[in-house]
C-alpha cells in the first residue's frame, strides 16, 4: 500500500466540503499540503445528456435507490466533484431565525449564520430570476397559492446562464448552477488545492485514512481518477469529514477511533416528501424553465413547505401511488401536468439514525411520527386547494384512497386525503434534504461536535456538512451547510498552528 | 436474469403500466434489459427476493383464481396486486412498490415512450422550444 502525507484532508467535496476546500489557499499559500478526497468522479460538460436513466445511474448513490432499511423512502444523494451541488436546483435561502434559535448550540448564533450565507450568496450569484424566465408550473403555483389564500415566495437561486433546460435534478448541461463545481472547487484547485476523484475513503484511523481509489468503468462518465487505482494510506494532521449526513456519520461509526460520542449517526432528519401531479386541461410549460422559482413556507405554523417542482417521467410515475389505466392517465397527461414538492418540517426522533449493517453497509432507519404524517397531509390538502385554484381538472393525492380526486370532488377534497391512507410501503416517499448524524452542541453527551464542527475530545477531527444540523432547517439546505463549513474552516485555519505543528 | 419467469412478468408489467401491451419486441427486450441492469447493480439477495415476489404472486393467483398470472385475465390481475399492495405485511407491500417501479423504470426511461407522453426536456431549454 502507497502511503501519502498531508497536512488537512477534507473527505467530500459538496456544499460542506467544497466551502472548506475554498478557505485553504492560506495554508497552501504557507507551504501546507491539502487534500480534498472525493469519492465520484469529475464529471465532464458532455457528460450531462439529461437522460434520466443515465444521468439517475452515474451521479445518485444507488442510481436514485437508495432506500431507508425498511424500504418506505428513497434517499436521494449524489456522488462526483460538486456532491450534491451537481442535482440540486440552486435554491438558496437563509436558515430561519427560530430554527437556529431552537437548535440552542452554544456559540451559534443566527447574525453569523446569516453574515457568512449573504457571502455565499454574493459568491455563488444568487438572485431573483426576471419574470419572463418563469415557465407556466410556476406561474400556476403562484396564481393558485394566492387564490387559495397563502403566500407564495420566489426562490433565490445561484444561477449563471441558465437556459431553461429543467434538468438541474440530472446535472445541469449548461454548467449553470453555481454548486461547489463551479465556483468553490475550482477556486481551491487555482489556489493549489489538490482534489482526487473516484476516492474511497475506506477507513478513518487516528489521523490517517485508507482510500482505495477506483478505476474507471469502461464506457462511463467522468475523468479517470487523479490517482492511480489502488489502496492508499493517507496521513493527516487534520481531518475534516464532508461526506454529508450519511456519509459522515458512516465513517466515524466505521471508524477505528475509540471513545467517539455515544449520538454518533443519531437525530437524523431529512424533510419527508410527496410528488404531487395535478392535471390541467391544456398543456403548460412544465419541463422547460427553471423548476423550482417559488415555494410558500408553513414550517413555523403547519410543519410544512410547498416548492414547486418538475420531475421526470420515471420520476414522476415512480412517485404517485398505485397503477394501472388511472396512474397512467396521469403520466399521458405528462404536458398538461403541474408539480408541487410537499416536505414535511420533521423533527430529530430517537431510533432515526444513521448506522452500520453487519456487513459494514451504510444504513437509515427512519420511523414516520404522527406528526409528520399529519403534516404531509396537511401539505397535500393545501396543495390540492392550489391546483384547484390553478384550474386542474384533476389531482393526485397520494393520501386519498383513490388517489385521483376531481375538480368535481375539490369542495371535499379535504375530507379524501386522511392520514389513515399514508401507509408505508405503498405509497412513495422520498427525501433529498439529509440532515443530522454529527449533530453539534454542547458536549459529548448531547452531540458530537461543538459549534466550530470539531469532534469532541479530538482536535484533530472536523465535520463540515449537514450532518452538523442538530435539528432540522425547516428549508432547503445547502446555503446553511455553506455557512457552517466556513465557521468549520474559520476554526480550521485559526488551529492550524497548534494542530498541524511546525 | 428474468427467463425463468418471463410470462409472469410481462403479465404483471401488463397491470402494472397498461401501455406495454403497445410495446413492439424490441421494446419488451429495453424494459427488460433496464430491469435486469438495475437488479444486477443490487445485492444478490435482493435479487433473489425479486424472483421469488414473482413466484409468490403467481401462487397467490392459483390459489385465488385457479391459474396462474401468465394465464390469468388483466383484471384479474389488478385486483391481486392491489390486494398486495394494501396488506398488512410491510414486506409484501413495499415488495409490490418495488416490482412496479422497476417496471415504470424499464419503460418511462425509454426515449421514445417520453417523447409518446408530451416530455420535452431539452438541454437547450428555451431555444428549444422556439
Amino acid at each position: 500500500m502507497k502511503t501519502r502525507r498531508y497536512d488537512v484532508v477534507v473527505v467530500g467535496s459538496g456544499a460542506g466540503g467544497g466551502t472548506v476546500a475554498a478557505r485553504m489557499g492560506p495554508l497552501v499559500a504557507a507551504g501546507r499540503q491539502v487534500l480534498i478526497v472525493e469519492r465520484g468522479p469529475r464529471f465532464l460538460p458532455e457528460d450531462f445528456s439529461g437522460n434520466e436513466l443515465d444521468m439517475a445511474g452515474a451521479l445518485y448513490a444507488d442510481g436514485g435507490g437508495f432506500l431507508t432499511d425498511d424500504g418506505t423512502m428513497t434517499l436521494a444523494f449524489a456522488q462526483g466533484y460538486g456532491g450534491s451541488t451537481l442535482v440540486y436546483t440552486g435554491t438558496s435561502l437563509i436558515a430561519p431565525e427560530r430554527v437556529i434559535r431552537s437548535w440552542g448550540v452554544p456559540g451559534l448564533d443566527h447574525a453569523d449564520i446569516e453574515q457568512r450565507s449573504r457571502r455565499y450568496m454574493q459568491e455563488n450569484n444568487v438572485h431573483l430570476l426576471p419574470p419572463g424566465a418563469i415557465n407556466e408550473n410556476n406561474q400556476r403555483f403562484v396564481e393558485g397559492a394566492t387564490r387559495a389564500g397563502f403566500h407564495p415566495e420566489q426562490f433565490p437561486l445561484n444561477l449563471n446562464g441558465c437556459r431553461g433546460s429543467s434538468l438541474c435534478n440530472l446535472g445541469c448541461p449548461n454548467l449553470a448552477k453555481q454548486g461547489t463545481h463551479r465556483v468553490q472547487l475550482p477556486k481551491a484547485e487555482r489556489e493549489g488545492v489538490e482534489v482526487i476523484t473516484r476516492a474511497e475513503v475506506v477507513l478513518l484511523e487516528e489521523r490517517s485514512l485508507r482510500v482505495r481509489i477506483h478505476p474507471k468503468e469502461p464506457g462511463g462518465k467522468g475523468a479517470p481518477p487523479e490517482w492511480e487505482p489502488g489502496e492508499y494510506q493517507v496521513e493527516a494532521a487534520m481531518v475534516i469529514l464532508a461526506g454529508g449526513s450519511i456519509g459522515s456519520p458512516a465513517l466515524l461509526l466505521g471508524s477505528r477511533l475509540q471513545g467517539l460520542p455515544a449520538g454518533l449517526g443519531e437525530r437524523f432528519t431529512c424533510h419527508p416528501a410527496h410528488i404531487l401531479v395535478g392535471e390541467h386541461p391544456q398543456p403548460i410549460t412544465n419541463d422547460v424553465g427553471h423548476p423550482k422559482s417559488f415555494f410558500v413556507d408553513r414550517g413555523s405554523d403547519e410543519g410544512y413547505v410547498l416548492e414547486t417542482c418538475m420531475y421526470f417521467p420515471f420520476t414522476t410515475a415512480k412517485n404517485l401511488t398505485g397503477f394501472g389505466p388511472a396512474h397512467s392517465q396521469f403520466i399521458r397527461a405528462f404536458s398538461r401536468l403541474q408539480m408541487i414538492l410537499v416536505l414535511a418540517c420533521d423533527e430529530a426522533t430517537p431510533g432515526n439514525r444513521v448506522y452500520l449493517k453487519k456487513d459494514g453497509r451504510v444504513a437509515v432507519t427512519y420511523r414516520f411520527t404522527p406528526r409528520v404524517i399529519d403534516s404531509l397531509v396537511r401539505a397535500t390538502r393545501a396543495s390540492t386547494r392550489i391546483f384547484f385554484a390553478a384550474g386542474a381538472v384533476r389531482v393526485h393525492a397520494p393520501t386519498a384512497d383513490p388517489p385521483s380526486i376531481e375538480a368535481a370532488d375539490a369542495a371535499r377534497s379535504d375530507a379524501l386525503i386522511q392520514a389513515k391512507h399514508f401507509l408505508p410501503g405503498r405509497i412513495s416517499i422520498s427525501a433529498a434534504h439529509l440532515m443530522g448524524g454529527c449533530g453539534m452542541g454542547h458536549g459529548p453527551r448531547d452531540s458530537v461536535t461543538d459549534a466550530w464542527g470539531v469532534v469532541h475530545g479530538r482536535p484533530w477531527l472536523r465535520v463540515a456538512d449537514a450532518s452538523l444540523f442538530p435539528n432540522a432547517l425547516q428549508i432547503n439546505p445547502y446555503l446553511t451547510v455553506m455557512a457552517l463549513a466556513d465557521r468549520v474552516a474559520d476554526g480550521a485555519l485559526r488551529d492550524a498552528a497548534r494542530i498541524l505543528g511546525g | 436474469m428474468l427467463a425463468p419467469v418471463r410470462r409472469q412478468f410481462r403479465a404483471l408489467a401488463l397491470a402494472f403500466v397498461p401501455e406495454t401491451g403497445s410495446l413492439p419486441p424490441e421494446g419488451w427486450m429495453a424494459l427488460e434489459q433496464v430491469v435486469e441492469d438495475a437488479l444486477r447493480a443490487r445485492p444478490r439477495s435482493l435479487r433473489r427476493q425479486a424472483l421469488l415476489l414473482i413466484h409468490l404472486i403467481d401462487w397467490c393467483a392459483i390459489l385465488r383464481f385457479g391459474r396462474g398470472v401468465g394465464r390469468l385475465e388483466a383484471n384479474h390481475t389488478s385486483r391481486l396486486l392491489r390486494t398486495l399492495e394494501s396488506a398488512p405485511v410491510l414486506l409484501l407491500r413495499r415488495g409490490i412498490w418495488g416490482l412496479r417501479t422497476l417496471i415504470q423504470m424499464g419503460y418511462y426511461t425509454q426515449p421514445s415512450i417520453q417523447r409518446a407522453i408530451g416530455y420535452r426536456g431539452h438541454s437547450a431549454g428555451w431555444e428549444a422550444r422556439r
